[in-house]
């Protein structure tokens, strides 16, 4: 079969493409080398009005006196929202809009004394009148986030500029939450939330530092804005599976984490059994894995005691059927077993290493050899051998099986490293796990049968009832 | 606790060895280490016969051991908890029947507070069921103070789970309980987490079907406007259904002022997701609020959803067009098609997105049945020509799989001109499934064209793909063959396409070779054991001789499989020798097939 696969192969590739000589597998290539495509939100309906604005002076240009009312009223004229699938459409308007954009980010960065309290409403609304829209539908059915690329905002020229003038403004010296929170209020962050489902990552990069400064300036959302993001990913594990901002909302989260208070609060004890544990369900966890580990290992850092939940969680939701995920899943215990406290590593140490044990027989070598590498590691091996007694016995049967097993050489010679290191360690129960290994695999066989013959006497139970209960035999 | 934790450890034989004498007293603990055991496997397989156990067990020990059990250590792997759900559901019986049934509550109600969304559905179905047989009495006893506990439960799993239960006990208490189970659904409609307003919005439908109509417009109604004013759309477009289904429950009057605002209001929401669910609900809305706010909302609403500026919003509606078209009230129908919805659909056959027209041209062809012959000839006819030429070969495809309702109104002939050079293209597509997609509507076109139409212009088509370089093609190709045997008649095939199938044995190309043989498997039947003798017998014997192995054993899998059509003469004196010639070949493929089908022939 394999040298009929490469002639198949090489025929393809010396013939000419005829019409009907095109197989159905070059679908995915054939869009991939489609230009980038661009969508715009799903707000503009073909007005198709034009847009006219009345341009004004340059803030520059006028007394200090004036500028805080021409500031106001380019702002209002920046609430008017262009079409950009249009490219034809309105282009002097467009450039003017731009231009008046950047001149605002300019103005709020360096000017003093601009930041009126009439000014934060009307700042408030323009950026809601531009960011906040309707996302449109993914173009293709199934977006893979690893495969295809992603849409990109088509009105990104005006919309970037929108983003860096709010972050400015945000920022600046003069700006005041206690004045700014009667408009950036529980619902505008709402909004802001679910604007992070964008599938243009320059979009996301923005609103994640957008949001960051948020949650800095206004304690008073903070537990709001928390909790909007646990609802965010409750509902991207059990009911979605589809969320683009999921890796940035994370990373937000990672920094926030740090920031909590000793002891910590059930609220955020929760927040990790019950929210990022399940996170690692998602098929597309590699997408955020390494930021949700980060999280998890920040909490670790706070709390301790919280290690053995953790890790019986990260137990509970062991990948049965993706190799790729149980090798992020290692990777993941191995961040966790390097800050492990040594009494919270004798709680788990049970459960964990009979899954490893079955990581280290994994047929996938790429498994095998993830978790293998912990022999590589000072601290888990000072680990393992302080608690030899008990890890040895779990691991004993899976190594002396592959070393005479596996098929994949590279995986064979570092377990016989392993079994060395073991021997070196506890040379007394690694010679009596030797000798009673072939007497246990026996026990078990036996309990095995034990077990098979205990289900047949049970099921000619239940025939013989349902018989009696049909009548046939009388009881 | 439960009184297995008494039971001490002892080894598994002598256990088993007590349980001898008699079968109905197997020590709980041994079972209860058969749905402990290590293995999550084994525990799955366990809970799966939990039946087994508890038949084991007797009615009293399943109510007084292995349920508290359950109860006491539901923590397991979620695919454990999904079985263990749905085992529940069917229990009644084996706990002692109805009158016990609420036994099963407590593991039940656990399960229902589960994270996993698959493990809490299972249990909330089950809960229903046992619902039914639960007395009266005992609903009002147990299971709807479960209900409450689950509504006012910390965690939203619990509350969402709670959604599921009210309108199966709501009309089997008494007045009382009904006032506080609505309001408790209330509660929920207005939860803090958007899970929860979701499930209560996918449950109003349900829930106002079993409230009397006062509720209905006393407490419903204003349920269903918040929630489909809700701040988030994935609540408002659930609600959207739900409005649908009050509306069936609101006599005529009240609809203008009770529901159609809202509706209206959905119609024209700012996301393209509840618009789209309006458009992908639009025939059973239509259904509900009748022919009079059909005319006046519902045509002008479907012409902005045909008009929509997202392509997902115009598809979903442009699938509805037929039934919308048809549901109309029939006074006006013609006037209403012609003048509000055939102009949008005249748009959409242009449209720039592909699953627009693709949806379309799955309908489009229905509406010739609603509009007549002439209006069909003058209106619809251009729009169907348009869409058999479109780019894309799905448009043309879905044009093409639904010619049988032109066929009723106007014959096909009227298309032939055009439908011809459209299905010569869709025959030679680049994509094998398009290719694949118009062979399996051959036999209808066939059917329709009649048999000299087809002779002249679509056999050589048929023909062509017996020989296409995909297997899947040939596969389906030969199958048609058997399907236009079965319209046209053996005479017809003995005529045009057998000869032409066995000409393929002397073929260069053995997988040519093999097609002939692939044919005769699937014509022999069909034509019948004087052509099968007579024509196709001798190739196949010829073919024996092939040099190619893979031929060799394909005569033999033939013959096994047209033996059943040629005589006992004939298979003892032809075809036997044939195939004990074959079950000596040196390839040990072709001796397995020869041999096998000596035996199924009974030869030996």
């Amino acid at each position: 079969p394999l040298t009929k696969y490469v002639t198949a192969m090489s025929s393809a590739s010396t013939t000419p493409p005829s019409v009907d000589k095109v197989d159905g597998f070059s679908r995915k290539s054939v869009r991939k080398a489609k230009q980038k495509r661009s969508q715009s939100s799903s707000q503009f309906r073909s007005q198709g009005k034009p847009i006219e604005l009345t341009p004004l002076p340059l803030l520059k240009d006028v007394s200090a006196q004036e500028q805080p009312e021409l500031f106001l009223k380019k702002l209002q004229q920046c609430c008017a929202v262009f079409d950009f699938m249009d490219t034809l459409s309105d282009l002097k308007m467009k450039e003017y809009k731009r231009s008046t954009l950047n001149e605002l980010v300019d103005y709020v960065t360096v000017s003093r004394g601009y930041l009126t309290e009439q000014a934060y409403p009307e700042v408030v609304k323009m950026v809601s009148y531009n960011i906040f829209r309707t996302l449109p539908p993914s173009d293709s059915n199934e977006f893979d986030p690893e495969e295809d690329e992603p849409t990109l905002e088509a009105s990104w020229p005006h919309l970037q500029l929108v983003y860096e003038f709010f972050i400015r403004f945000l920022e600046s010296q003069e700006f005041q939450p206690s004045i700014a929170k009667k408009y950036i209020d529980q619902k505008f962050v709402l909004q802001l939330l679910e604007l992070f489902d964008s599938e243009d990552p320059r979009e996301r990069d923005y609103l994640k530092t957008v949001l960051h400064r948020i949650y800095g300036k206004f304690l008073g959302l903070r537990a709001f804005i928390r909790k909007q993001i646990n609802n965010i990913f409750l509902r991207f594990v059990y009911e979605t599976e589809h969320f683009n901002g999921v890796a940035e909302l994370l990373e937000i989260l990672g920094s926030i984490i740090n920031g909590f208070a000793l002891p910590l609060k059930a609220e955020h004890k929760q927040f990790l059994v019950k929210v990022l544990i399940p996170l690692h369900t998602v098929r597309s966890l590699s997408l955020f894995h390494a930021q949700l580990a980060y999280c998890i290992v920040q909490f670790l850092e706070k709390d301790p005691a919280l290690t053995e939940p953790v890790i019986r969680g990260l137990l509970k939701f062991w990948p049965k059927t993706c190799s790729q995920k149980e090798v992020m899943y290692l990777g993941e215990l191995e961040e966790i077993l390097d800050v492990i406290e040594p009494t919270q590593f004798v709680k788990i140490q049970e459960p964990l290493f009979k899954q490893i044990s079955k990581c280290v027989s994994s047929p996938h070598f790429q498994v095998a050899e993830r978790a293998l590498y912990y022999w590589n590691n000072e601290y888990i091996m000072s680990l393992i051998e302080e608690n030899s007694n008990v890890i040895l016995p779990i691991m004993f049967t899976s190594l002396y099986r592959i070393s005479k097993e596996h098929w994949n050489p590279a995986i064979v010679a570092l377990v016989y490293n392993v079994l060395k290191a073991f021997m070196e360690m506890n040379s007394t129960l690694f010679d009596e796990l030797t000798s009673t290994y072939k007497s246990d695999r026996q026990r078990e066989k036996k309990k095995e049968k034990e077990r098979e013959e205990l289900w047949k006497r049970l099921e000619d139970l239940e025939l013989k009832r349902s018989l009696q209960s049909d009548g046939i035999i009388p009881t | 606790s439960c009184s297995c934790t008494v039971v001490s450890k002892q080894p598994l034989a002598s256990k088993m060895a007590g349980a001898d004498s008699d079968d109905s007293l197997y020590p709980i603990a041994v079972l209860i280490d058969e749905l402990r055991n290590e293995d999550v496997q084994l525990r799955l397989n366990s809970i799966k016969k939990l039946s087994t156990i508890a038949l084991a067990l007797g009615v009293e020990r399943t109510r007084t051991e292995l349920l508290p059990f359950l109860t006491d250590t539901i923590y397991d792997e979620d695919e454990v908890l999904l079985a263990l759900a749905e085992q529940l559901g069917n229990f009644t019986m084996l706990v002692g029947g109805p009158e016990y049934v609420h036994c099963l509550l407590p593991p039940l109600e656990s399960l229902a507070t589960v994270e996993e969304t698959v493990v809490r559905d299972k249990a909330v179905e089950s809960l229903r069921k046992i619902s039914h047989e639960h007395s009266p009495v005992d609903l009002e006893v147990h299971f709807e103070p479960l209900v409450k506990r689950l509504a006012s439960g910390d965690w939203f799993t619990s509350r969402t789970s709670a959604c599921g239960l009210f309108s199966v006990c709501y009309p089997r208490v008494s007045s009382t309980v009904k006032a506080e189970i609505r309001q408790h659904f209330r509660t929920l409609c207005s939860d803090d987490t958007p899970m929860v307003r979701r499930a209560a919005a996918s449950k109003l439908g349900e829930f106002a079907k079993v409230l009397e109509l006062e509720y209905v417009k006393s407490d419903i109604i204003s349920l269903f406007t918040a929630l489909a004013s809700d701040e988030q759309d994935s609540v408002r477009l659930l609600a959207v259904e739900a409005g649908v289904s009050i509306a069936t429950l609101l006599p005529q009057e009240d609809l203008e002022a009770l529901v159609m605002p809202t509706l209206r209001q959905a119609a024209e929401d700012k996301s393209w997701r509840v618009r789209y669910m309006v458009a992908d609900k639009f025939s059973d809305l239509q259904k509900a609020v009748g022919p009079e706010i059909t005319k006046n909302d519902l045509v002008p609403a479907f012409q902005n959803l045909l008009k929509d500026c997202e392509a997902e919003v115009r598809a979903a509606a442009a699938n509805k067009v037929k039934e919308f078209c048809e549901n109309l009230p029939e006074d006006s129908r013609e006037t209403i098609i012609m003048t509000h919805i055939l102009p949008c659909v005249k748009e959409l056959v242009s449209d720039t997105n592909q699953h627009v027209k693709s949806a379309l041209a799955s309908v489009i062809m229905g509406l010739s049945t609603i509009l007549g012959k002439d209006n069909t000839i003058e209106h619809l006819l251009p729009l169907f020509l348009a869409q058999l030429k479109d780019e894309c070969p799905e448009v043309r495809l879905n044009i093409i799989s639904n010619l049988d309702c032109v066929n009723e109104v106007i014959g096909i002939r009227q298309l032939s001109q055009s439908l011809l050079p459209a299905i010569v293209e869709l025959a030679e597509d680049a994509k094998w499934r398009v290719r694949l997609a118009i062979i399996e509507y051959m036999p209808l076109l066939a059917g329709q064209l009649g048999v000299e139409f087809f002779d002249e212009k679509l056999n050589s088509l048929c023909m062509a793909w017996l020989v296409d370089h995909v297997y899947a093609i040939r596969e389906a190709a030969t199958c048609n063959l058997m399907k236009l045997v079965e319209k046209f008649g053996a005479e017809w095939a003995q005529n045009t396409i057998v000869p032409k199938v066995l000409g393929m044995a002397n073929d260069p190309n053995y997988l040519h070779r093999m097609t002939t043989l692939f044919c005769i498997n699937a014509l022999s039947e069909v034509c019948g054991q004087e052509i099968t003798t007579k024509h196709m017998l001798p190739v196949v014997f010829k073919m024996s001789n092939d040099q190619v192995a893979n031929v060799r054993f394909n005569v033999a899998k033939s013959l096994q499989k047209i033996g059943p059509v040629l005589d006992s003469n004939c298979l003892q004196t032809e075809v036997k020798p044939v195939l004990e010639k074959l079950a000596s070949d040196q390839d040990m493929d072709v001796k397995y097939f020869a041999q096998e089908a000596i035996s199924v022939l009974s030869l030996a």
